[in-house]
């Protein structure tokens, strides 16, 4: 495989350290990950949601919203871009490693400045607006750490590429090459255990932020509704005939959770949990 | 054709005396919970008055319901498929909690817990959002009986369109202002905009009865049915971030009761009954060019229960015989397409609303009787209608896009009917004049009259109950205490509010009774802090404060004492502080 092919260093080179951490890991966050989702999909649907705090204050979240959401969507397609594309495919396109490394500075940077931006705005407008941060659990603050701390320090690789300049560490050399590797269950450890600091750092914080994300409120991205743009507008369902099934749309995954016993998902007026259980 | 059932509600405004029961036992029955403290499934408004939330007939700026765009195509107002997907992230037109009111509570503590002083305790306005002190600017129903509206009225969208087409029409000075209430709940459209808007497609209409739901384990907070409905009336629980709206007592009409605000209506002017309606024509009517066709599109819509072809298409599609029989016993039929005088709200959003209002004629007998005139002869009243333009076309706004025409007639038809029966109770030969003059035979006037002046219980009321042989599902399913996590995990869960599997309502009785029973102190003794609060004590223990400090007789250990039996049937919701 092409992994193999690229990977500079040797297996000497490998501790026991690289192995849990590029070897193990992944696979346990994956193992996380997918499990975590699967249960919580199962268990947990009435706490499925983005818990949005739009009703109690809109004028920020307005601005800072949309411009972490989207630039994190621009984010995720540069990983994409810069992950999974080999960088032979687009040397082979004719593109030059300092043509691509200028866009991936620029394009990446602005994406990464964006969310950055959005993410300190919303953390802001959370600590700041009283009722947004009395509905702040400690799972939200835990997750703000973790998101935050992720973004940081993918952005710090992106700087430090900026000021090292053509001397800067070309990740596509080892990090691509590990996270590609990963996926025929063959970790190229010496790869990634070639990348410097900053993107082992970057690496683990956001096999962390996989690790807590399906117990999160970060859930609501898995449920990104893009089969609103297929679905008929108007759903009809039966009381009875088919109890709980969408008559329409996802009626599958509707069917399987309403055979869960039936619930009370509420709490009565002035119950304390969102005062102190959850902080 | 497609024939579907439809429950329906006629409101007869002429009725409603403004007491706000319907809004309060809905209240206690629905919205009595942490998140909704809010929400009002139903309100009863002042008209004219901004309504709740402030202002929400104005489309151009809350972008509810549906619009035809230039092809004559029905879309929403508010965007198609990918703009809403696009906005999705801050939702661009969603109300803020200042839009509805910011709900309180009072410190009522204080009234009884403050040491002895030269001034009055005072209960102080406390956020239920914030916890904190708050000041009360604003109430779900904060102009009511126009309390304001010399300085709010024109904040009214209705009055200030009808101002703009008539130059000053509406007046709140005192001699000329007028008012009524308007109690609203969910439409239960035939085409609705918010489970268009539902980027889930968790909001459903039941095919059974058309009571249009929120599926509480599908919906994910997106919102956009908050801006999707032009009434209003779905909310979002800040604490569970879900949407709510008004259920129809599906509960209860499921068994052949009425709604709680009908049962409730203390003006008995509530009806429930069942349409049944061609569901392929519903499209097609929505999309009618002038709004003020939509009435009739929609009445087109609505099919005869008594057309033997109707029924038999009814039978084909697998509605039971019972369920045809109610529709054609339905009041609401009767009033909305017989007897033509119940009207849809705000028909101009092209939902296709369901529930319906008789308009009010009050004011006018009221002014003729004030002026002199005989307040209840046929002439007088036609008369005056056709003299007292401002209400007509305020109500025309209303319930008509704006035809004060068809107001009109309806109104001539309610007077009609006082005249008709009028003479009829003065012994005279009945006037068939009177109901040929609006169009009815005296035969159709006299039920009418039944319907709307002697309005019997199980007239105003027909309610078919769901079947019987499905009434194992609407049981809680499984063994209730066999779910998972066990007794005791309540109220919050890891991930957030309200997340987690609640308790089943049959294990929290259960656990409820349990501690009653063994717990050796009265409910709620920790938070009285030594007094007793009698309406709750159960005869179990003697708790602390029952009897003097200082008995003169040796002190009981409190326990559960050997004769006091399980005590009350019911689990104590005073134990909950």
């Amino acid at each position: 495989m092409l992994a193999f092919e690229t990977a500079p260093g040797s297996a000497a080179e490998i501790s026991a350290l690289d192995v849990v951490l590029w070897g193990v890991l992944p696979y346990v966050m994956v193992v996380v990950l997918v499990g975590g989702l699967v249960w919580r999909y199962k268990y947990d649907q009435f706490g499925w949601t983005t818990r949005s705090s739009q009703l109690y204050e809109s004028r920020l979240l307005r601005i800072a919203s949309p411009l972490f959401h989207f630039g994190l969507l621009a984010v995720i397609a540069g990983h994409f871009f810069g992950l999974v594309i080999p960088m032979a495919w687009t040397q082979a396109a004719g593109m030059s490693q300092d043509f691509y490394h200028f866009n991936a500075l620029l394009v990446g940077g602005i994406a990464g400045v964006g969310t950055l931006g959005g993410i300190i705005l919303l953390i802001y407008r959370r600590r700041t607006t009283g009722p947004v941060f009395m509905a702040t659990t400690t799972n939200d603050k835990t997750m703000y750490v973790v998101l935050t701390a992720a973004i940081v320090f993918g952005l710090w690789t992106t700087l430090a590429s900026v000021f090292e300049g053509e001397h800067g560490h070309n990740y596509r050399e080892t990090v691509a090459p590990w996270f590609r590797s990963l996926f025929i269950f063959q970790p190229d450890l010496a790869a990634m255990a070639a990348a410097p600091f900053s993107f082992h750092l970057h690496t683990l914080v956001g096999m962390a932020l996989f690790v807590i994300w399906p117990f999160t409120r970060l859930v609501h991205a898995f449920t990104a509704p893009f089969h609103y743009l297929f679905r008929p507008y108007i759903v009809y369902r039966s009381r009875d005939r088919d109890r709980g099934r969408a008559g329409s749309a996802a009626g599958a995954a509707a069917a399987r959770t309403s055979n869960v016993a039936a619930r009370r998902g509420w709490s009565a007026v002035g119950t304390r949990d969102r005062d102190t259980r959850n902080r | 054709m497609r024939v579907m059932a439809q429950m329906g509600m006629v409101m007869n405004l002429d009725k409603c005396i403004g007491c706000h029961t319907c809004s309060v036992t809905c209240k206690q029955a629905w919205t009595n919970r942490a998140g909704t403290e809010y929400v009002w499934f139903n309100n009863v408004e002042t008209r004219p008055g901004q309504g709740y939330p402030r202002r929400y007939e104005d489309q151009d700026k809350w972008k509810g319901g549906w619009v035809l765009n230039k092809h004559g195509k029905l879309v929403l107002k508010a965007g198609g498929r990918v703009k809403k997907l696009l906005g999705i992230f801050a939702s661009p037109v969603q109300p803020e909690l200042k839009d509805y009111y910011e709900p309180w509570t009072y410190d009522y503590k204080t009234l009884v817990d403050a040491p002895l002083g030269d001034d009055f305790p005072v209960a102080r306005p406390k956020s239920l959002i914030t916890g904190k002190d708050t000041k009360i600017t604003w109430s779900a129903n904060w102009d009511d009986d126009l309390g304001g509206s010399a300085e709010n009225g024109h904040l009214d969208p209705i009055v200030e369109k009808v101002r703009r087409e008539s130059e000053d029409k509406i007046k709140f000075a005192y001699e000329q202002t007028f008012m009524f209430y308007l109690p609203r709940i969910c439409e239960h459209c035939l085409n609705p905009s918010c489970m268009a808007s539902c980027p889930s497609g968790a909001i459903y209409k039941r095919v059974e009865d058309g009571i249009v739901l929120v599926d509480q384990d599908k919906c994910r907070g997106w919102r956009q049915c908050v801006t999707g409905c032009p009434y209003k009336k779905i909310y979002f629980n800040h604490k569970t971030g879900k949407a709510e709206k008004c259920t129809f007592c599906y509960p209860r009409v499921e068994v052949g009761l009425p709604t709680v605000c009908s049962e409730t209506c203390v003006g008995r002017l509530r009806y429930l009954g069942l349409f049944l309606y061609d569901a392929d024509a519903v499209t097609t009517a929505a999309s009618v060019t002038d709004p003020q066709e939509l009435y009739d599109a929609q009445m087109d819509v609505l099919l005869d229960p008594n057309d033997p072809s109707v029924q038999a298409e009814a039978r084909a599609q697998g509605i039971p015989e019972d369920w045809i029989d109610a529709a054609r016993r339905s009041p609401v039929y009767a009033l909305a397409k017989v007897y033509k005088v119940a009207l849809p709200l705000h028909p101009e959003y092209r939902t296709m609303p369901m529930v319906w209002y008789v308009p009010p004629l009050s004011p006018v007998v009221d002014l003729l009787r004030d002026q002199g005139h005989d307040g209840e002869d046929a002439g007088n009243l036609f008369g005056a209608i056709d003299a007292l333009r401002i209400p007509v076309e305020y109500l025309a706004e209303l319930f008509t896009a704006g035809d004060a025409d068809r107001v009109t007639a309806v109104l001539k038809k309610l007077a009609a009917m006082r005249s008709f029966m009028r003479g009829i109770s003065l012994g005279n030969d009945p006037d068939d004049s009177i109901p040929e003059a609006v169009g009815m035979d005296s035969q159709t006037m006299y039920e009418m009259y039944r319907l709307m002046a002697i309005a019997k219980y199980e007239e105003r009321y027909v309610i078919p109950k769901a079947h019987v042989e499905q009434a194992h599902d609407l049981e809680e399913m499984g063994c209730s205490l066999d779910f998972e996590g066990g007794p005791g995990m309540q109220d919050s869960a890891p991930f957030g509010e309200a997340s987690g599997r609640p308790v089943p309502v049959a294990v929290e009785t259960f656990n409820a009774l349990r501690d009653r029973q063994t717990s050796g102190s009265a409910p709620g003794e920790t938070t009285l802090r030594g007094r007793v609060n009698l309406l709750n004590w159960d005869g179990t223990g003697a708790p602390s404060g029952l009897f003097p400090e200082k008995a003169l007789f040796p002190e009981k250990p409190p326990g559960p004492g050997p004769g006091a039996g399980p005590g009350a049937g019911t689990p104590a919701d005073g134990e909950r502080p």
